[in-house]
């Protein structure tokens, strides 16, 4: 310490002790209304509630227009006050907003995939129910299979949708799902590449992920809507829909590949070196030890790169895909519902489900986690 | 006495087999040439298979187009361009667009960020409580519906330029866009600047001042008043003397449309806002984490020193957060600038609409069009997780010591 250096030979005075305030006056008077810095910031963020929640409140529930059959149901000229959300727009445009131009006669398939799809996903998500690994082999390898049968058809009797006339939720769902369940191999794989001490295989991994993880993912759909296709063979033609299937599982597997690689690195080298002493091999060591550990500790960091997954879902509709998003952009171009209130309906309606989905999962992660570290809690 | 340790034997064929094939040894290689010949196939087939369809579509390859005319227009440059320029300009151009959104992005988010991350931890319920639901909200809802909703549902409900929304007749903001006054440098520019820096390094000295003498004796000069009267005073003075430093240009309503001024596109406003708040919530979340792994007793030490809380959190609560933000802030700002791709949906001219939108259907070569994009957007990433990495080796040095 130089001496230049001024030290203080007085006591600081002590501070007041704390009063304790119960009750619900305590609780204003020490939360809210402490200090003259906070009444104020009270009073701004009142306003800011004031000016925020009660208009959304009067245009999504108290001004709105609940029925109507075309856009004159909601102008302000014939019913006669300021209109706000106008939900008929959303009753006549909710079939296409799930299913999209999918064939009226075929849609049961579409919901029994959905139905068959939740049936599968909720016992995995209760950690109470048993038969896990049978659940999730039958969700993530038969659902598929079978969800693509239902949907696509072909087989059976079903008569063949082509993926051009899916759309709305369904595309939004079947690029979610097909890229979650897509992109754990792919991360698993490369994580463990990335990790592996054979210098090329580290190499190109690292060159992959880091590749994908540097571009946009508007670049990957339009590398796998104009670029893939000239990569194959002539006379191989690749469906739209499954080209941008493919950009979505590598891109989103490079992000799961270092969301696994942080839980690799959590495990203690102790556990691998005591598998190998007991004389399992490599991949026995990996399979059985290493990797249950470390999937269960990023279990939270996965769910979160499925909610970015999910909400990336929307960008297939620059690339001329119909999902939720691009289904409502479509029915704003719709004339015979055009009225001052229907783009901000059309936001709310789909928002609200976007919000609900990744809200849910979000949520979710947050369970797990506090699961997974029960005991660490004091 | 003591002998010299014996090296240990050369082991020439271990040595090779580690280097060659890892702890895998010779089956590590024999895998690793399985990988380059399947590499080498696939690249093979990829190659043989765009010759062949470029010459069955007739179209050109070769970065030879980036030469040739361009001939369409862009609705906001800031380098100097027409239609008679070529692609590569065209580059250029969407280039800088997008740099440009992604720097007044990242400000405006660092700030909102900042704001709302603090204010969840603020003491005050309420004020914790709105930044939580910002934060959700936000962080919830895909980036793109945020854009076309600002774009669609915000701005274009904005009232037409005629009735534009006019701040002190200067400020006219409308749903063709965000205009404001152009500032042009006068004659007294240049002393009014001098001044301006006058101020500022006497402030600088005088803050200087204040902090030995705090050191030296303890007490704290209050100094703020004489800083802003010297940052307000000097250059007000100066400018009474010669003269006002800026003339402004005001943007007119000519016809359907203003003209002059600083005009700025709507597209713009739309994709700047719509980044900024986005990036914002996890910017909040990144300064929360950070501010709440500087550990208690870190503050409770403070406070046991007598410092107030808002010097508590200054000297000694950020200082060290920043160290736990920085990374994941960079990284922030590497999607934020990914991020302005979204652009081509609203038509913003950034990089993607203008070059891997535009430039693409009127060539049709996408093979180097995509990879020149590619390339762009790998290089910004790659340079900042490269500085990146050095901070982290640094950081993780000094806090090993």
């Amino acid at each position: 310490m130089s001496k230049a250096v001024y030290v203080a030979t007085t006591m600081v005075a002590p501070r007041r002790a704390p009063v304790r305030m119960p009750g619900a006056w305590g609780f204003v008077r020490t939360r809210l209304l402490n200090s003259p810095t906070n009444i104020l910031l009270t009073f701004a963020c009142a306003l800011l509630l004031w000016f925020t929640v009660i208009p959304t409140v009067k245009f999504l529930l108290v001004d709105a227009v609940w029925q109507g059959s075309d856009r004159n149901a909601c102008l302000p000229e014939t019913v006669g006050w300021p209109v706000g959300a106008c939900w008929p727009f959303i009753q006549a445009k909710f079939s296409q907003f799930i299913y999209g131009f999918y064939p009226e006669a075929e849609r049961w398939r579409v919901d029994t995939t959905f139905l068959l799809g939740a049936l599968l996903l909720a016992p995995l998500l209760v950690p109470q129910l048993p038969a896990k690994a049978a659940n999730a082999a039958l969700f993530f390898i038969a659902f598929p299979v079978v969800a693509f049968v239902l949907l696509h058809g072909g087989y059976g009797g079903l008569t063949v949708v082509p993926t051009r006339l899916w759309g709305g939720m369904l595309v939004t769902l079947v690029v979610a799902i097909t890229g979650i369940v897509a992109s754990m191999p792919i991360g698993i794989a490369l994580a463990l590449g990335r990790r592996s001490s054979i210098p090329l295989i580290r190499f190109s991994c690292i060159a992959f992920i880091e590749f994908w993880r540097g571009v946009p993912l508007i670049t990957v759909l339009f590398f796998a809507t104009y670029m893939l296709p000239l990569f194959l063979p002539g006379n191989f033609t690749v469906d739209g829909l499954v080209r941008v299937l493919i950009g979505v599982a590598l891109f989103a597997g490079a992000y799961n590949a270092e969301v696994i690689r942080g839980g690799l690195q959590a495990i203690p080298r102790g556990q691998a070196e005591a598998a190998s002493a007991l004389g399992l091999s490599w991949w026995r060591t990996t399979r059985l030890v290493v990797l249950p550990q470390a999937l269960r500790h990023v279990i939270p960091g996965l769910v979160n790169s499925f909610i970015a997954l999910l909400k990336d879902t929307s960008l297939v509709s620059i690339v001329a895909l119909f999902d939720l998003l691009g289904q409502l952009r479509a029915a704003f171009a719709d004339p015979a519902w055009s009225s001052p209130s229907t783009l901000f309906t059309g936001f709310a309606f789909t928002g609200i489900i976007y919000f609900v989905l990744c809200f849910g999962m979000s949520r979710y992660s947050l369970f797990v986690e506090r699961r997974l570290n029960a005991h660490r809690r004091s | 006495m003591s002998s010299e340790a014996r090296r240990p034997p050369p082991q020439f064929g271990a040595r090779l087999r580690r280097a060659l094939g890892g702890q895998a040894g010779w089956r590590g290689f024999a895998l690793q040439v399985v990988l380059v010949v399947v590499l080498a196939w696939v690249a093979h087939a990829v190659i043989d298979n765009a010759r062949a369809n470029l010459a069955t579509q007739k179209i050109a390859s070769g970065f030879g187009f980036l030469w040739s005319t361009a001939g369409f227009g862009v609705s906001q440059a800031l380098i100097p361009y027409s239609e008679s320029d070529t692609y590569l300009r065209v580059l250029l151009v969407g280039l800088t667009n997008t740099l440009v959104v992604s720097l007044v992005g990242i400000v405006c988010a660092t700030v909102i960020g900042f704001v709302v991350g603090l204010g969840r931890l603020s003491p005050n319920w309420l004020l914790a409580r709105i930044a939580g639901a910002y934060v959700e909200v936000i962080r919830n809802l895909p980036l793109l519906f945020q854009i076309l909703f600002w774009y669609l549902a915000v701005l274009a409900a904005l009232p037409n330029p005629r009735q534009s929304i006019a701040l002190f007749d200067s400020v006219f903001l409308s749903n063709r866009g965000f205009g404001m006054p152009k500032p042009i440098g006068t004659d007294a520019l240049l002393p009014f600047a001098i001044a301006v820096l006058i101020a500022i390094g006497v402030a600088v000295v005088l803050r200087i001042f204040a902090r030995r003498r705090l050191f030296a004796t303890g007490q704290r000069m209050t100094i703020w008043p004489a800083v802003t009267g010297l940052l307000v005073g000097f250059p007000l003075l100066a400018a009474s003397i010669f003269g006002a430093p800026l003339g402004f240009e005001y943007p007119v309503l000519r016809g359907f449309n203003f003209a002059g001024g600083l005009r700025v596109v709507p597209e713009f406003v739309a994709l700047a806002i719509a980044l900024s708040t986005y990036s914002a919530a996890f910017i909040a979340e990144i300064v929360r984490a950070g501010v709440q792994s500087v550990h208690r007793g870190q503050a409770e030490a403070g406070a046991s020193l007598g410092l107030k809380r808002g010097d508590v959190m200054r000297l000694i609560v950020v200082p060290q957060a920043m160290r736990v933000i920085l990374p994941p802030l960079t990284n922030q700002y590497l999607n934020l600038t990914k991020n302005s791709s979204l652009a081509v949906a609203i038509g913003y001219p950034d990089l993607v609409s203008v070059f891997a939108g535009t430039t693409l259907s009127q060539t049709g070569q996408a093979i180097e069009i995509i990879a020149i994009t590619m390339a762009i957007y790998l290089t910004i990433s790659l340079i900042t997780s490269g500085l990146m990495s050095l901070y982290g080796a640094r950081t993780s040095r000094s806090m090993g010591a």
